[in-house]
């Protein structure tokens, strides 16, 4: 599979700029178009890394100011032309050990997405395509989590403004899915040199202002891809908030398709 | 377990430990309660019990991906000497391939797709004794090997050694007015429980489609509980029994099974089903039905799941299966909070005699280590010639709170 991403990788980069020069960042003339562009050249250059592992430590805090944590695993695989598969492994806390959440996301199906449960073996599906409910309790839900898949919105360029330093282009983005998502939309800030997330607004089905996600520490990971250390997800509506630390972020690791097969769910630990 | 494997399971668990790699331990201990609505109606029985419990293990991995794996357990009970007990519910070796495996010793596995009852399951045998909803199983003896190519997995099992399946004592409660006798257990095959059992499986995903179909044979998991009236003549020692217990007898069976899941939307529909070839009858049993998730009830960050099963079985066995044609309903509560918080609840009805049972079973987590579990059993309405109709004044409440580390 590794050899395979190498061998379609300079094909697909190919494809993908000859689909967004006709409307590049810059030049395009409507909203709706340079916000699919400004989209379409962040997943351009987040896009190729192959496979990549990292822990996830979450910190989840109350209104009240008390803090519980789980720390999990997470392994992904870019599979060519088909979207993402991931493994969310949890470490604590210990009640849960040894539970593992796979997900293949597609561009245009369905996700679909298998709980392991280790207390009994077994494999249970789930079969919420309705992805606003609360990973882990906490205030990421499970779209929030989701590999984001550019063809899953559509695109609308609303302002280019400075955010925290850097020179930013304002894109709003709206659920192609409306029936399955707890949003109606959501506003991101990207910064125009690397176009790298900084600040993400989501607004609830009335179109309320539901959480904020923010990121912080961000670092290049084999010359290329920029990835966030710390992000913070603060519901304006609770009160609660969620505190994500990435670490031992590796890429291009070795794992293969195999690997995020259901019946390999058994194997994990 | 006899106390010859104990040792051999020690002296290969310590092995591990030192030969390199990575090691770690984690596992429960737990105490539990369990109180009964109602004085118990066999002699013998104590009212209600308490318990402890321990389930530690201890999981080795090795660079070149091979791993093994220890999982003891045993339980200390006040009111039946038969739940206190000891089983080793894991102690193999796994060496591991890009798309096979080997599995040596002793394993879990779990095959099906259903909520309520666990028809195709068969590699492993029910631990009854620790819980009335069968979910908790004996470690199997077993080699295993998988193979995935590209068109799904293959899984071939060997099964050298026969566990039976474990039934309250006569101090315990949730138990027939009979006790079932252990020491007089009657197998079809001459090799007892020595019978080399075997398995094959093929399972595969496309789509929103998870399916499986497997073929086993060997000594059915599932005993026939027989009085010496039922027992046939040529299998029974006169010496071995009396009007006061249960025999179990387990026969030789072929069974061609299916398991499938079909997610769509937020719909789960599931079935399972087989074809069994046995000493008395041949029977085919099937049991599949929905679930629906309603995500963000309310506008809360809740998930329900409403369950709907019906379960069929054309075996004639005089109403010791319990579930023989029966709809079953639940509900599923997630709330999705940092508690990790659970509930469901279930109600069972047979659609041919006024048969009905009731239950819940909730749990929550304190703090990062502890939980604790609530189940309740309610055994409603009862016909005279059933199972069921011998637990009908077994109603009870179980607590308990678990230690994870």
């Amino acid at each position: 599979m590794r050899c395979k991403v190498r061998v379609l990788l300079p094909l697909y980069i190919t494809m993908v700029v000859a689909l967004t020069a006709p409307a590049s960042a810059g030049e395009a003339t409507s909203p709706e178009e340079r916000g699919l562009a400004i989209a379409r050249e962040a997943d351009r250059l987040s896009s190729g890394y192959g496979d990549s592992t990292a822990n996830l430590r979450m910190v989840l805090r109350n209104r009240e100011g008390l803090t519980s944590e789980r720390e999990l695993r997470i392994r992904t695989l870019e599979v060519e032309g088909e979207g993402t598969r991931s493994l969310c492994i949890f470490d604590t806390p210990a009640d849960v050990k040894g539970t593992i959440l796979l997900t293949h996301t597609h561009k245009q199906a369905d996700d679909d997405q298998w709980l392991f449960l280790p207390a009994t073996r077994r494999i249970r599906r789930i079969a919420a395509q309705n992805k606003s409910g609360s990973f882990m309790g906490s205030e990421f839900s499970y779209e929030d989590i989701a590999v984001q898949e550019l063809e899953k919105y559509t695109y609308r360029w609303l302002a280019d403004e400075p955010y925290d330093g850097n020179d930013c282009y304002v894109i709003e983005r709206v659920p192609v899915d409306r029936v399955n998502s707890g949003y109606c939309r959501q506003v991101a800030w990207l910064d125009k040199e690397h176009y790298r997330t900084w600040k993400v607004d989501y607004y609830d089905r009335k179109n309320e202002l539901l959480k904020t996600l923010t990121f912080k520490g961000y670092e290049k990971h084999l010359d290329r891809f920029w990835r966030a250390r710390q992000m913070e997800m603060v519901n304006h509506q609770t009160g609660k908030s969620t505190f994500l630390t990435w670490s031992n972020l590796s890429f291009r690791t070795g794992l293969k398709e195999i690997d995020f097969d259901r019946h390999s769910l058994t194997l994990l630990r | 377990m006899h106390s010859r494997t104990w040792m051999a399971a020690l002296v290969m668990g310590m092995s591990a430990w030192t030969v390199g790699g990575a090691g770690e331990l984690s596992g429960w201990i737990a105490v539990e309660g369990r109180g009964f609505l109602n004085e118990p109606l066999y002699r013998g029985q104590d009212r209600d019990n308490a318990s402890i419990a321990a389930q530690p293990e201890y999981y080795h991995t090795w660079e070149n991906g091979s791993s093994f794996t220890f999982v003891p357990f045993g339980r200390a009970d006040t009111a039946d000497s038969r739940r206190t007990h000891a089983d080793i519910r894991e102690l193999n070796y796994l060496y591991r391939q890009d798309n096979w495996f080997i599995r040596m010793g002793v394993g879990k596995v779990f095959w099906g797709a259903t909520e309520f009852v666990h028809l195709v399951d068969i590699i492993n045998q029910t631990d009854l004794i620790e819980h009335i909803d069968g979910e908790d199983k004996l470690g199997q003896p077993m080699l295993e090997f998988s193979i995935s190519p590209s068109w799904g997995t293959l899984d071939f099992f060997l099964m050298p050694y026969f566990r039976e399946r474990t039934f309250p004592g006569r101090g315990g409660r949730l138990r027939t007015s009979r006790v079932v006798d252990l020491d007089d257990t009657i197998y079809e095959s001459s090799s007892e429980e020595r019978n080399i059992d075997i398995a094959a499986r093929y399972s595969r995903t496309v789509g929103g489609l998870d399916f499986g179909v497997y073929v086993f044979r060997g000594t059915s998991r599932d005993p026939l509980l027989a009085t010496p009236d039922l027992v046939p003549p040529e299998l029974i020692d006169p010496e071995d029994v009396n009007d006061y217990k249960l025999i179990p007898f387990y026969e030789q069976i072929n069974q061609f099974g299916a398991d499938v899941q079909y997610a769509s939307g937020n719909w789960l529909w599931k079935l399972e089903a087989y074809f069994r070839n046995g000493y008395f009858q041949d029977y085919f049993a099937a049991t599949g039905g929905f679930e629906y998730t309603f995500v963000g009830v309310a506008g809360s960050n809740a998930d329900m799941g409403l369950l709907c099963e019906y379960a069929y079985n054309d075996r004639d066995d005089g109403g010791q299966t319990i579930f023989q044609n029966d709809l079953f309903l639940g509900m599923r509560m997630t709330p999705n909070d940092a508690a990790s918080t659970h509930l469901l609840v279930g109600f069972a009805q047979d659609t041919e005699k006024s048969e009905n049972a009731f239950s819940i079973e909730a749990s929550r987590r304190f703090g990062a280590n502890w939980r604790l579990i609530l189940d309740a059993w309610f055994f409603l309405d009862s016909a005279g010639d059933s199972v069921l109709h011998e637990l009908r004044d077994d109603d009870f409440a179980r607590l308990e709170l678990a230690y994870y580390f």
